[in-house]
């Protein structure tokens, strides 16, 4: 996050200033005088400050819960101090390990698979000849993008019913002898989870190396003919290396993300009877605390996987900071 | 003969991979569309008809308009139906109005605490209070149960701020200066100068929001118990993960037609929902795909 310092109290010149036209006098009015001035943007920034502090702030204070015990009436705030006991609860905690495992395993998958599938798919679209063929093959993979998951989910337990078109395939095509209510069994369940994904963001996941594509030098592809390359040569040599820091910076992202299942698509497609396979960190979260009212619990539940994904982002950081000074600058 | 001797000159591998890649392309084309034909087929097919077994994949065995005009008769749906519109179109005002606003006064040099100001935002950007937290805030803020649960807390997002600073900076400062001599204050500077001259990142900020209001259920479903407030997709979600048809046709209650099956309606719910977004999204494409751009490389 680049943030300038250039409020300079101390009246030094600010060349910034001078680049801009503003005299430096300007700089060396009262303070009182220069904020009387600037009313209306302050009032403006204020407003920004006050929504943050009542929507961001103030529910972070509201962590402290995880070292209460809160039952739901009154104050948070009133609630009996709980010490570290429901950060000790997680290790007891018998259904832990499962929600870890499915929370790894979808994301471990999804990160292995939905990871590459963008890349191959801009680089074969900046191999197609036509122009207007390309456009229209890239609006069309945007669409699922702008579909809800709940859309999503009916289409896809349509599909995937007993009745549904899965099984009427596969039937045809004698691969399965009964049909299969796959949303029902724990064991297709992480690759549902994984190809739906897949299905939706391909697409826009590669409008970003889509334009790192755009961006390599034309001289290289013309200077790569004239050695002789051929088309996979040019693939492997021109484009690939031309994008090679936008894939890094995004799979380090990617990776300091993995703690995020996809909440809004794992709600959708869990039920009951695949819960073995479903039950993700966040929607156990949701589940322990606003169904079952444990907010204490699941609020603690909540910060320890918050202080992982931090520390998971503050090393992709360093790391990105590292792959952009030494290849890239 | 000339003509192909003057061209570029391809070597059948280069011809053989052309058009595997053409045909490639053309199945992902068809599996991205697929799915979605198959439900607009659906939603105009006979309900009974298609319950009678075989599914129908390409075009409707028994045509029939029914489940639309049950769906659009249905007084909840459309209830459901208006709420999404009003979050949609005031949250996405609101939400851009004010955030703009805000990225205005932080995008100015002279903004005394400026540093501050940034600081105290890019720490949102790491740091949430998590869902629990969040979910007793809003409920002893009263907004359990308010159609304001859709719009206050989703004014603002210092995310989209960032993409409208990285814009505003590019803004020549002589625009402002002329008006200030006019005498203009800093509030109208903005609305009435810099917001016009921004509009690409207004379609794109407005783009992504508009399309989180509409598509977001989880507001609904967390926030709301009142029928009157579900949005559409919350009312979706809730036929869905119960995963009974069934409770479309109670959902849909007494005005029920024969002829039509909670999987019809289902259908037909389904493409309404969609449908707006679907018309929209091509013609906003050459703003998202720069506004992207800015977002991923300055977040």
């Amino acid at each position: 996050m680049p943030v300038s310092m250039d409020t300079d109290t101390r009246g030094h010149p600010n060349p910034e200033s001078i680049a801009y036209g503003r005299p430096d006098a300007a700089k060396r009015r009262p303070f009182l005088a220069r904020l009387w001035n600037q009313r209306y943007l302050q009032a403006m920034a204020l407003l920004g400050l006050v929504w943050m502090i009542l929507f961001n702030y103030i529910p972070m204070y509201g962590l402290i819960l995880g070292f209460k015990d809160y039952i739901g009436i009154g104050s948070p705030l009133g609630a009996p101090w709980a010490g570290w006991s429901h950060f000790r609860a997680i290790f007891e905690d018998d259904q832990m390990s499962q929600v870890i495992k499915n929370t790894l395993g979808i994301s471990l998958i999804k990160l292995i698979v939905g990871f590459p599938i963008p890349i191959l798919f801009a680089l074969f679209l900046n191999e197609l000849r036509s122009i207007r063929f390309n456009r229209v093959v890239q609006t069309i993979s945007y669409l699922p993008h702008f579909l809800s998951w709940v859309i999503l989910g009916g289409i896809l337990t349509a599909w995937l019913s007993d009745v549904g078109i899965v099984n009427d395939i596969l039937m045809g095509l004698h691969l399965v002898k009964e049909p299969i209510f796959y949303l029902g069994e724990p064991q297709y369940f992480w690759t549902i989870a994984v190809v739906s994904d897949v299905w939706k963001e391909f697409g826009w996941g590669a409008i970003i190396y889509i334009a790192a594509i755009a961006g390599i030098s034309p001289e290289l592809y013309e200077a790569a003919t004239i050695d002789g390359a051929g088309r996979f040569q040019k693939m492997r040599f021109v484009t690939l290396p031309g994008i090679r820091g936008t894939i890094s910076i995004l799979f380090i992202l990617a990776v300091s993300g993995i703690l995020n299942s996809n909440f809004d698509q794992i709600l959708v497609l869990k039920n009951q009877v695949n819960e073995s396979a479903s039950n993700v960190i966040d929607v156990y979260v949701y589940q322990v605390g606003i169904s079952q009212g444990r907010f204490s619990y699941s609020t603690a539940v909540g910060l320890v996987k918050s202080v992982i994904a931090l520390f998971l982002l503050l090393f992709a950081n360093s790391v990105t900071k590292r792959i952009n000074q030494s290849s890239l600058f | 003969m000339i003509l192909l001797l003057t061209r570029k000159r391809r070597t059948l591998g280069d011809v053989a991979f052309d058009n595997l890649n053409v045909i490639g392309m053309l199945v992902i084309c068809f599996v991205t569309l697929y799915p979605i034909w198959y439900v607009l087929v659906n939603s105009f097919n006979d309900g009974q008809d298609a319950m009678s077994g075989g599914i129908i994949y390409w075009v409707p065995r028994t045509f029939s308009i029914e489940n639309y005009t049950t769906v659009f008769q249905n007084a909840g749906i459309m209830t459901a139906m208006g709420i999404t519109i009003a979050k949609t179109v005031l949250g996405t005002v609101i939400h851009v109005f004010f955030t703009a606003m805000v990225a205005y006064a932080f995008s100015r040099r002279e903004l005394i605490g400026r540093n501050f100001y940034m600081i105290v935002g890019t720490v949102t950007m790491f740091f949430n209070g998590g869902l629990i937290p969040n979910f007793l805030w809003i409920r002893d803020l009263g907004l359990l149960d308010s159609f304001g649960v859709y719009i206050y807390p989703a004014m603002f997002s210092f995310f989209d701020l960032v993409i409208f600073l990285a814009f505003f900076r590019e803004i020549p400062d002589g625009l402002e200066e002329a008006a200030k001599i006019d005498g203009a204050n800093d509030f109208s500077i903005f609305a009435r100068i810099v917001l016009p001259v921004s509009m690409p990142v207004v379609a794109t900020i407005a783009l992504f929001h508009g399309v989180w209001q509409w598509n977001d259920y989880f507001t609904g479903l967390l926030y709301t118990n009142k029928e009157v407030l579900q949005p559409i997709q919350t009312f979706l979600y809730r036929v869905i993960a119960q995963s009974s048809s069934n409770q479309m046709v109670q959902a849909v209650g007494g005005a029920i037609n024969r002829r039509v099956t909670g999987q019809s309606l289902k259908m037909a719910t389904m493409v309404i929902t969609t449908f707006p977004i679907v018309i929209a999204y091509p013609f906003l494409q050459k703003y998202f795909v720069k506004g992207l751009m800015i977002g991923s490389l300055k977040g």
